[in-house]
């Protein structure tokens, strides 16, 4: 008997969307083994991570704090993973975005007529977006990778914020402690459900991910990018330029990543730290995939990461669970996505031996 | 500036281009059959925490360095049944490979953090030492020796070797070899597996030979520049030798920087150096005329399943 | 022949094949295929594109494995599970689409299709000894990137010759070749079997085979439906029963005159540089087309011609004054301009490139036809009337899918072929170019397709015909001219230009002799 994978005449539809939930099944079993073999109670590791966040109300709000950010990077990166253009830097654009926000704000400091918060958000999308364009202007004109230019940005941008929360921008009434003067009332995010700490940005990023959909799903530019990273010849063909496809997936993208920034920074944070880089860019990757590169899918996707986050948080305080061990859980999360996925347009076959 | 300087200069810009070398002559040998591993920094990461641990269990390095390597090929199992196997998408299981090492090394190495080990071997006498020029020669740590070595053993296995041909042609059109006779799947297998051990020692050179300590996300993105400089070096082992090396110095001189208390430059500015140095080598490389990624072989990064 | 006068001595065939069976997923590609070839003989496999023909010789050469059926070599039942096990047994192939290394030597790609590593110096002074025996012109230090496809073909024989095969498989092997370069090979072939090696020599085109070949089996649909002795049998004959029905004949209508005036498209010192590492430069290119003419340009796969057809659909654009579309300079142009101005391209290779092989039909319509026939309004895509546009597009051209929404991966090359075309068609082009029309399409399909670039031309359509089937184009053309090494020769029309006479310019004038005598 040996198995082989053949391919399908048609992609299934049902592995496509139940690929993501086997895959998070297939994590928690996996996962319970691992912790078992590391000598913590497995299965209440993994029922606290999984589902303490769902089943306590309580915790609701969290996840919706959480999946915000994630969701907003994730739509931006998914238009630009479709066509080919792999921007796994959002963490570095992330960092940029929440820089050059809180820097207008310092700058400002309170000095406006107005409120100066959609002047951050601008220009949060703004830094999210300069740091985004190098990788575009090098892969455009000299075809440089991408993938390891947005990368090593993130480095970058990790030293930057190092810099200026140690430097130029620290408080001077913070003890000397590595962080920005708090944000006023006029500099954040307003709560939008009194008594919780939902704020401004999580419905703004659920309206994020509808238009995204309707970019993606709808739009001629939408369009344009699948072409591109399915058939670049053949999109070439059809009039669309390759370069300003990538020119866009990592404008919106880095823009994207820049605005949750900002909303992260002007929200739950409040400041800025050192430690303002807590890996929402890298996770929204695997939120990308998991909701399929998909917008609506997506904020499917957004909701489980925030789940095994927020999890992650009470089994660390409650059972000693390790933080690290929530990025082996995502990693994990994606490989077995990765494998199911050969099997939306492949299926296995049982062939028997050679019968002479 | 005196020759003692100069050679205590040397012999840093060697060391800390080592770990970058050995992984980078990895993923050369990974890309030459056709596949792009981005997991490198994961595998690193898993090295560096396992060659660790065994050694501050058993006291041994040398035996810290063949779980590194023994572990780092595991890792990079995870990557080749995924995309070799299953055919899927060879960046994303590599950043999948990435975040997951980073992750594992983070937790298994929890216990580990803030403990040291004696990781010095030598295998001169240190009477070589004496004279300048003997340290020139003499003093390094065995895993300089040992990727010199690698880097010729690889050019010599790439160029002159059938089974280095037969690698290549793999890379080159994996259909045309495939038609040939080639197992091209076990063929990427091997190099992966290569790949992956060389990730890991390259890891282990960090908590071995460099600091010699663990602590989480050791190895700071040098995986990525491994990677960028097998781009860099245009697929060619000598010239990959020649790129870490400058890539050395590069580290090397923010280190001095730092040490002679240049107060104008921040040491975070410093610190951006090497990314920043990375972005504008590959650009340069890139600006050439017939470009760099002209040198890339042609099946970089494709999938390949032979039809059943 | 020779090979016949063999036959008789020995009593087994040299390659026996009992009811061998092989399908893939939504095909049977062979069933039940019973065949034979005699020691020294050269048998023709014929059979239309997608008979079945390459399947089963990749499972003689072990690439493929049979689901049923049986092989048997010199008497003895065999199982040939890889290419290295053929080998072993005296199996030689040369692939239709050439299994080589680009960027390598001959020398290395020959010795990567040797099982035992051989020293080069020794395997340097065999390869020259078989290119001297057969009087084969090649450089073994040559980067393979820089041959012409003949010489890459040669690779492969020198390849196979250097085993000592007692069969060899040939796939196809002069759809890429000069009229000149075919003769040169038929007569190393001769040669070949009558050292007693058989020849399984796969083909559709007829003529070739009737000159060459002892006996046929024909194949249509994965079935074996024949055997024959070609030499007895006629061209018409072996056609009828490779298609399984009578072919219809192109209706060629001539353009009404008051329209022939009128210079539609003209071209004027196009120079570009390759588009690819392994491409080829196109040099001080210069022609002009005028409605309802057909401009047909022959040549050699890989003599420019991709780099021309770039040019001319604005995939590569160039200086503005360089390509003008009626009188309007357009060099510089996008695809999506030059569409705007009437001219559609279709190039040849459909998956990918002419087609997204995972959009539905209708998407590939929007991939075109977005502007040209409106199918986008402030930025969203009119789903409901590309979908309407596609279902005129697939009833119109006669295209077999499931409907709209079938992938375009889902249909047969020549379905694809005649809906793509039709949707070139669709946006009522004043000028179409399309490369190689009925390349890997069924003899249905091609005369469909065929067909609809005459009607296109008789409505006064100026088309740019590129193609390597010189039947093709003697048959469409008005005007022939022939592209080698990114040059393009201008013949005059098709009528009064000699075959030959295309041939040699195809081959080079100037490169190494097309005719070789044999020492």
């Amino acid at each position: 008997m040996k198995i082989a994978i053949v391919p399908r005449l048609k992609p299934s539809r049902l592995i496509f969307w139940f690929g993501p939930v086997l895959a998070v099944l297939a994590t928690m079993i996996v996962g319970t083994l691992v912790f078992a073999a590391l000598g913590i109670n497995g299965l209440k590791a993994v029922e606290t991570i999984f589902l303490e966040p769902v089943l306590n109300p309580q915790r609701w709000q969290d996840l919706g704090v959480k999946a915000a950010p994630m969701l907003i990077i994730a739509c931006g990166l998914a238009y630009g993973f479709r066509a080919n253009v792999w921007n796994i830097g959002a963490e570095g654009q992330y960092i940029a975005g929440a820089i050059a926000g809180t820097g207008v704000a310092l700058l400002a400091d309170g000095s406006l007529p107005g409120s100066p918060l959609p002047l951050m958000c601008f220009a949060g999308v703004l830094g999210g977006m300069a740091w985004a364009a190098l990788p575009a202007l090098l892969r455009t004109r000299f075809r440089v990778n991408e993938i390891l230019v947005t990368l090593m940005l993130t480095y970058v941008a990790i030293q930057l914020l190092f810099y200026l929360t140690r430097g130029p921008w620290r408080d001077p009434n913070g003890f000397n402690f590595p962080q920005t003067r708090l944000f006023e009332a006029a500099e954040s995010l307003p709560i939008v459900v009194p008594g919780t700490v939902i704020h401004l940005g999580v419905p703004l990023a659920l309206v994020i991910a509808l238009v995204m959909w309707i970019v993606m799903q709808r739009t001629t530019v939408g369009f344009a990018g699948r072409t591109v990273g399915l058939a670049p010849h053949a999109a070439l063909y059809g009039g669309f330029r390759n370069d300003r496809v990538v020119w866009f997936s990592l404008m919106l993208s880095g823009g994207l990543a820049g605005l949750a920034g900002i909303f992260e920074a002007a929200g739950p944070f409040g400041q800025l730290t050192p430690q303002f880089g807590v890996g929402y860019g890298f996770a929204a990757i695997i939120v990308a995939f998991l909701g399929r590169l998909n917008p609506l899918g997506i904020v499917l996707g957004a909701l489980v990461l925030a789940i095994s986050i927020v999890g992650g948080e009470i089994a660390q305080t409650r059972l000693g669970v390790p933080n690290a061990a929530i990025g082996v859980f995502q990693a994990m999360m994606l490989f077995f996505l990765l494998a199911v996925d050969v099997f939306v347009s492949n299926r296995l076959v049982f062939e028997r031996d050679e019968n002479a | 500036m005196s020759a003692d300087i100069l050679i205590a200069i040397f012999v840093t810009v060697i060391t800390a281009s080592t770990p970058v070398l050995i992984a980078g002559l990895g993923a050369l040998v990974v890309e030459k059959s056709g596949v792009l591993n981005l997991g490198v920094e994961g595998m690193m990461l898993i090295g560096a925490v396992t060659g660790f641990a065994m050694a501050a269990t058993t006291g041994s390095p040398t035996l810290g360095f063949i779980a590194a390597i023994v572990a780092g090929a595991a890792a990079s199992m995870v990557f080749a049944v995924l995309t070799l196997t299953l055919a899927a998408n060879q960046v994303a299981t590599g950043l999948a490979l990435t975040i997951f090492g980073t992750g594992l090394s983070a937790l298994a190495g929890k216990g580990f953090v803030g403990r040291t080990v004696d990781a010095s071997i030598r295998i001169f006498p240190d009477v070589l030492a004496l004279h300048p020029l003997g340290r020139l020669i003499f003093s390094h740590h065995p895993m300089v020796y040992l990727s010199l070595v690698l880097t010729v053993g690889v050019a010599w296995f790439l160029s002159r070797s059938r089974a280095g041909l037969i690698l290549r042609a793999v890379g080159e059109s994996a259909d045309a070899a495939h038609s040939i006779g080639y197992n091209v799947i076990a063929i990427r297998y091997l190099a992966v597996a290569f790949g992956g051990a060389m990730a890991g020692l390259g890891g282990a050179c960090f908590s071995l030979m460099l600091t010699p300590m663990w602590s989480e996300k050791l190895t700071a993105g040098r995986g990525w520049i491994a990677l960028a400089l097998v781009v860099f070096a245009s697929w060619r082992p000598g010239r990959l030798l020649a790129g870490a090396y400058l890539f050395g110095l590069v580290m090397t001189l923010e280190l001095h920087a730092k040490a002679a208390g240049f107060g104008l430059i921040a040491p975070e500015v410093l610190a951006m150096m090497p990314y920043l140095a990375t972005i504008l080598v590959l650009t340069i490389i890139s600006m050439r005329p017939g470009s760099a990624y002209s040198a890339a072989p042609a099946c970089l990064g494709k999938p390949f399943r032979p039809p059943v | 022949m020779a090979g016949q006068k063999q036959k008789k001595k020995d009593a087994a065939p040299r390659i026996a094949l009992k009811g061998i069976c092989r399908s893939f997923p939504g095909i049977v590609a062979n069933d039940d295929v019973t065949m034979s070839v005699a020691p020294g003989e050269i048998h023709a496999l014929v059979g239309e594109n997608g008979a079945g023909k390459s399947t089963l010789v990749k499972m003689l050469y072990g690439v493929l494995k049979p689901d049923a059926g049986q092989i048997y070599w010199d008497g003895e039942p065999v199982t040939i599970d890889s290419p290295k096990t053929a080998r072993y047994l005296g199996i030689g192939m040369v692939f239709q689409h050439f299994s080589l290394f680009e960027a390598m030597t001959v020398l290395e790609n020959i010795a990567l299709g040797l099982d035992e590593p051989v020293p080069r110096r020794r395997l340097e002074s065999r390869i020259r000894d078989i290119l001297h025996t057969y009087n084969l012109p090649l450089d073994p230090r040559r980067a393979v990137h820089t041959l012409s496809a003949g010489e890459r073909q040669r690779i492969e024989i020198v390849r196979a010759l250097l085993l000592r095969p007692k069969l060899l498989i040939m796939d196809e092997p002069t759809s890429v070749l000069t009229p000149q370069e075919i003769e040169h090979l038929f007569k190393t072939l001769r040669r070949i079997s009558e050292e007693g090696c058989s020849i399984l020599y796969i083909s559709h085109k007829l003529e070739e085979v009737k000159r060459l070949c002892d006996s046929a089996t024909i194949l249509r649909a994965g079935r074996k439906v024949a055997k024959c002795n070609p030499g007895k049998t006629s061209a018409r004959k072996l056609a009828e029963m490779m298609i399984g029905s009578e072919l219809k004949d192109v209706a060629r209508q001539a353009t009404a005159p008051s329209r022939k005036r009128e210079v539609r498209l003209s071209v004027e010192g196009l120079s570009l540089a390759p588009s690819s590492l392994f491409g080829t430069p196109l040099a001080e290119i210069a022609f002009s087309v005028q409605a309802g003419e057909i401009f047909g340009i022959a040549g050699i796969a890989g003599n420019g011609q991709n780099e021309l057809f770039a040019a001319l659909s604005g995939e590569r654009p160039c200086a503005p004054g360089v390509i003008r579309i009626g009188g309007i300079s357009a060099g510089d142009k996008s695809p999506s301009s030059r569409r705007a101005l009437g001219l559609c391209a279709l190039p040849e290779e459909r998956n990918g490139h002419a087609a997204v092989p995972s959009f539905t039909l209708w998407e590939n319509l929007v991939l075109t036809g977005r502007r040209t026939l409106a199918l986008t309004s402030a930025g969203l895509i009119r789903r409901r009337r590309a979908r309407r546009f596609s279902g005129e597009v697939i009833s119109r051209f006669d295209v077999r899918t499931t409907g709209v929404d079938a992938e375009a991966s889902s249909l047969s090359g020549g379905n694809l072929q005649k809906f793509v075309l039709g949707r070139e068609i669709a946006q009522n082009p004043r000028i179409l170019v399309v490369a190689q029309p009925t390349w890997g399409v069924d003899a249905g399909a091609a005369v469909t397709v065929r067909q609809a670039i005459a009607d296109l031309a008789a409505a006064g359509t100026a088309i740019v015909l590129i193609s390597q089937d010189l039947d093709e184009l003697l048959l469409l053309a008005d005007t022939v001219a022939v592209i080698n090494q990114g040059r393009l020769t201008e013949m005059g029309p098709a009528a009064t230009v000699s075959v030959e006479r295309i041939g040699m310019l195809m081959g080079g004038i100037h490169g190494e002799p097309a005719v070789v005598t044999p020492a």
